[in-house]
């Protein structure tokens, strides 16, 4: 797998992973249904440890447990991962369906037009909003330097 | 290519684990385990079922069963695969195994570290055959085993005699399964 390739997927699934489980069924709803899949490993939840490193050389720390969904799903010859934050099982099984749908070359384009691009338009569309709401608040600490 | 595992992990897992109690508990006893499994060739579902409910990220696996089921076994059991059958936990030999000498029989002081070997074989049967005697075994228990690897009996002699270490076995025949725990003496019928 070429690396072009594996940033492709490496953005559709960071974008399935951050979309609610509704809002995946409901961008899939207008689009032809996918073919049958196989369940490889059913929904399941679980904790995660993260690890976090202070500066580049830090030592490794367990920064804290993080509540995991995952599944697996076998579409035809490909295999469909997810990974995601939360108990949303529902959207752990739509994500890894996607996934192996989305490496098929039949699907992949109907299936990024239709879901993960306007899925991560909204996503841009509200880290944005936070980021101006925030820039608002903004304080200049430049009073503070001239008079010292 | 990918198949699934157990269709219902915890259920599944636990009916395979009460499988293998029961025929550590009691050797030579026939077990059923694994039902509705399908593993990749040349996995048998008893010993797909046994390493599902065992195995994982702590214990390594050795086995000879090729790509696929090496696949199979990372991806379900999330167990790392060993190099040689001695650093194993769990060996599974789905042709000639390994010498029971050259896997890990534990220490003195550990000896529950000591490998577990699951032989796959051509069927097991109880009533006739070998001679099984030992804890968990009133009189005698005997165990016709098709496709046992030659030499065994004797190997399993020098097993038996490094109690406490030594290494426990279990026979899959298909969905079946009987254990040798390393308590176990056997004799040939």
């Amino acid at each position: 797998m070429d690396t072009a390739h594996t940033e492709q997927r490496r953005h559709w699934m960071a974008v399935l992973a951050r979309a609610s489980g509704e809002d995946i069924a409901g961008r899939l709803a207008t689009l032809p249904p996918l073919p049958p899949h196989t369940p490889l490993r059913p929904a399941e939840t679980g904790l995660v440890m993260v690890r976090g490193r202070a500066g580049g050389d830090g030592a490794a720390f367990n920064l804290g447990e993080m509540t995991v969904t995952r599944c697996a799903v076998r579409l035809g010859e490909r295999v469909g991962h997810a990974y995601v934050a939360g108990r949303d099982k529902r959207q752990a099984e739509l994500a890894a369906l996607l996934d192996a749908a989305l490496q098929d070359p039949a699907w992949h384009d109907a299936l990024m037009g239709g879901v993960v691009v306007p899925l991560a338009a909204g996503q841009a569309a509200r880290r944005d909003a936070e980021a101006r709401r925030a820039a608002a608040t903004k304080v200049e600490f430049l009073a503070m330097q001239t008079t010292r | 290519m990918l198949t699934p595992g157990f269709a219902d992990p915890v259920l599944h897992a636990q009916a395979a684990f009460r499988a293998v109690l029961d025929a550590m508990s009691r050797p030579g006893r026939v077990q059923l385990a694994g039902p509705g499994l399908a593993p990749p060739a040349p996995l048998m579902r008893a010993s797909a079922a046994v390493l599902l409910s065992l195995a994982d990220a702590a214990t390594p696996v050795w086995h000879d069963a090729g790509a696929d089921a090496d696949a199979w076994l990372r991806f379900h059991a999330g167990a790392p695969v060993a190099t040689t059958p001695r650093d194993a936990a769990f060996v599974l030999a789905t042709g000639a195994p390994p010498t029971l000498a050259a896997l890990d029989a534990g220490t003195e002081e550990e000896p529950e570290r000591g490998a577990t070997l699951l032989i796959q074989v051509e069927a097991i049967e109880e009533g006739t055959g070998l001679r099984l005697t030992g804890p968990g075994i009133e009189h005698e228990h005997r165990l016709l085993v098709r496709g046992l690897p030659d030499g065994f009996v004797a190997a399993w002699a020098a097993n038996r005699a490094l109690f406490p270490r030594g290494v426990d076995v279990i026979l899959c025949a298909w969905d079946r399964l009987a254990a040798l725990p390393r308590t176990v003496a056997i004799a040939e019928g």
